[in-house]
């Protein structure tokens, strides 16, 4: 691990306005994630997990404090910076895995490194190696709907990882999974984490997912309730306050 | 793969949702190339018709000749001017007289126009080669259309009194006969007159040398102002500007039944975007969190829409190419009575396709698939990411 953390987070409050109403999600949540985590957010439904995921995989912005995320702060980050944030470095696995039915698996793998400009050459080699690393590369015509759950879930695996970002992140990515696919997916992400050194940082409340964990945050009502490490150390310290003007 | 791509792959995807689409679309298409073509083939039709019976390369007609004040006939003639006569001398020019008669039918008093125009002439369409040869008898030979003959119920070989006047004011009559009823599709010709030979009307009239105006043929050269005598010179659109207009007024009638096929292509298309647009909102997240920006998620969706109408194009020429030729060879029968609508059209109507209607209607269908297929995608632009992946609209 290096020591400039890849997500720093101070202060972050999210605040939603639903008519007269305001819903809290998150009330002030300092973390920070270092490179080659596999970390993740627990806690019961509305604790806040997938809003501070948002927020780091800058889908959204915070309504106070700060998320500085590859070096950028992304609640001052306009749509097209967010978007090539999103593009560069960061991957998304989904709950409801979230694939195009009218694309193969390769195709929808290949999705992710359109935006880069890599040529087709470059692609298709990157493709297959990612579907190498979730044994799915026979599977590459196949069309979404001929997949099952554990199979759409590992092509949403390879989408994530296939461009190398630094950071993937996991929203519930189980839940949808019977408890053998869960494991596999598991394991596959750990292996790439290992191999390839991606921080990946889950929003769960599935025990099979928090079995895997090395870092584990549980948030109650929009903060951080425990900060914890697989080997026991306990809570991590508080995040160093951001540098606005670092650049990465 | 690009942009344009995914949007191909995309529409093809939805299946038979997209093929109903471009079906619906493509017989837009077909529709208003078939019915401008139609309108197009008549005004063309009638153009020619118009220019080879009636107006060849424009007339030169006497100063005092109104052609819709029957009444100036009385002083509208006068001798052809030298250069004009020298033109019909060698074939380029016809010069007409006309007067007005009466002719009695089975005892009926019918009004007409006499002109008469050398039997000899091949500027204008008209079979006039028939009055060269006088009946022996010392009749008048008559030509005259079949609208005439229909309004007179006369037929060739009939018998018929023809009253006129003279220079002088003379009221004079003679027996004649019709040696020819001939088909034209030019009214202007037909209805309420009777051609006659032109030395004989000359003579009949007194009028030697004299004419009422003078058709020049389609690619004569025009004397030099100067040698026309004070003839006043009338081009080719001094006696199209009617058919003009009316083809005009036809057009506007004929778009409106076009506009309708476009609106209901549109309005299928319209609706398809607004429904894609709410289906696939979780797509549209999934998008964004891949890295495309909102501008490329509703380029993607409007590309999509518009490629609609660049495959409704195609299909439509896979269909409409065979099936319009078929209809330009073959022409479109017309009803019998279609010479009372007032076109010089005979009894199939051929229709024209140019490329400029081909091109222009495909610009007109793709800039319209364009914008209706934009129109529904600005909702996008204030998509958030985290609703779209949730399947809200913000």
């Amino acid at each position: 691990m290096t020591d400039t953390p890849l997500i720093v987070t101070k202060d972050l409050k999210k605040i939603y306005t639903m008519g007269p109403h305001k819903l809290e999600a998150l009330a002030g949540v300092s973390l920070s994630f270092d490179k080659g985590e596999f970390a993740g957010l627990v806690g019961p439904s509305g604790s806040g997990k997938t809003t501070l995921l948002n927020i780091i995989g800058s889908l959204d912005s915070p309504t106070e404090g700060s998320a500085v995320v590859m070096g950028r702060p992304v609640e001052s980050l306009t749509h097209k910076e967010a978007a090539r944030l999103r593009n560069r470095h960061i991957g998304f696995i989904f709950q409801t895995f979230n694939l195009l039915p009218v694309y193969t698996v390769y195709e929808n793998v290949e999705f992710a490194l359109l935006l880069l400009g890599d040529p087709a050459a470059v692609r298709r080699r990157k493709v297959m190696a990612a579907l190498d690393w979730v044994h799915l590369a026979d599977r590459a015509k196949s069309k979404p709907a001929q997949l099952s759950g554990g199979q759409s879930q590992r092509v949403a695996i390879a989408r994530a990882v296939v461009k190398e970002p630094d950071i993937v992140l996991a929203d519930e990515p189980t839940a949808n999974l019977d408890a053998e696919n869960s494991h596999n997916i598991l394991q596959t992400m750990e292996r790439l984490n290992r191999e390839l050194g991606t921080t990946f940082i889950f929003a769960t409340h599935d025990p099979k997912v928090m079995q895997y964990l090395r870092r584990t945050i549980t948030l109650v009502d929009g903060r951080v309730a425990s900060d914890e490490t697989a080997d026991g150390c306990g809570s991590r310290p508080e995040a160093p306050a951001p540098d606005p003007g670092e650049k990465p | 793969m690009t942009i344009p791509k995914l949007a191909l792959k995309n529409l093809l995807g939805a299946g038979l949702r997209t093929w109903l689409n471009v079906f619906v679309l493509s017989l837009s298409f077909v529709l208003i190339v078939f019915s401008q073509g139609l309108l197009k083939g008549m005004n063309k039709q009638v153009e020619e018709a118009m220019l080879a019976s009636e107006i060849g390369g424009g007339h030169y007609q006497h100063p005092a000749y109104d052609a819709y004040d029957p009444l100036s006939l009385v002083d509208a003639h006068g001798p052809v001017p030298e250069a004009l006569a020298a033109l019909a001398a060698s074939g380029r020019a016809a010069p007409v007289l006309v007067i007005q008669g009466t002719i009695y039918p089975q005892g009926r008093l019918v009004p007409v126009l006499v002109k008469g125009i050398d039997p000899a002439q091949s500027v204008l369409n008209i079979p006039t080669s028939v009055l060269a040869d006088a009946p022996a008898s010392g009749e008048i030979p008559l030509l005259l259309g079949e609208r005439m003959a229909k309004l007179g119920g006369l037929k060739t070989g009939d018998g018929v009194t023809l009253q006129w006047r003279d220079a002088r004011g003379t009221f004079d009559a003679r027996d004649a006969v019709v040696v020819r009823v001939m088909k034209t599709s030019v009214q202007t010709i037909d209805q309420g007159q009777v051609w006659v030979p032109l030395d004989r009307l000359r003579e009949m009239t007194d009028m030697p040398g004299e004419a009422t105006f003078a058709v020049l043929a389609q690619d004569a050269a025009r004397p030099a102002d100067s040698a026309d005598g004070g003839w006043v010179f009338r081009d080719r659109d001094y006696f199209l500007a009617d058919l003009q207009a009316m083809v005009e007024s036809k057009s506007v009638g004929s778009s409106i039944l076009y506009v309708i096929f476009l609106a209901l292509a549109m309005l299928a298309i319209f609706d398809t975007q607004v429904l894609s647009i709410f289906h696939r909102r979780r797509e549209m997240g999934t998008l964004m969190a891949l890295g495309f920006t909102r501008g490329k998620v509703i380029g993607l969706f409007t590309l999509e829409g518009m490629l609609n109408g660049v495959l409704a194009a195609l299909v439509a020429a896979i269909y409409g190419i065979p099936l319009l030729s078929w209809m330009a060879r073959t022409g479109w029968a017309l009803p019998g009575d279609t010479d009372s609508y007032g076109f010089a059209i005979g009894e199939r109507l051929f229709p024209a396709y140019g490329f400029k209607l081909v091109a222009g209607t495909t610009l007109l269908v793709l800039l319209a698939t364009t914008v209706v297929s934009f129109l529904p995608t600005r909702r996008i632009a204030k998509l958030k990411p985290t609703d779209a992946l949730r399947g809200r609209m913000t």
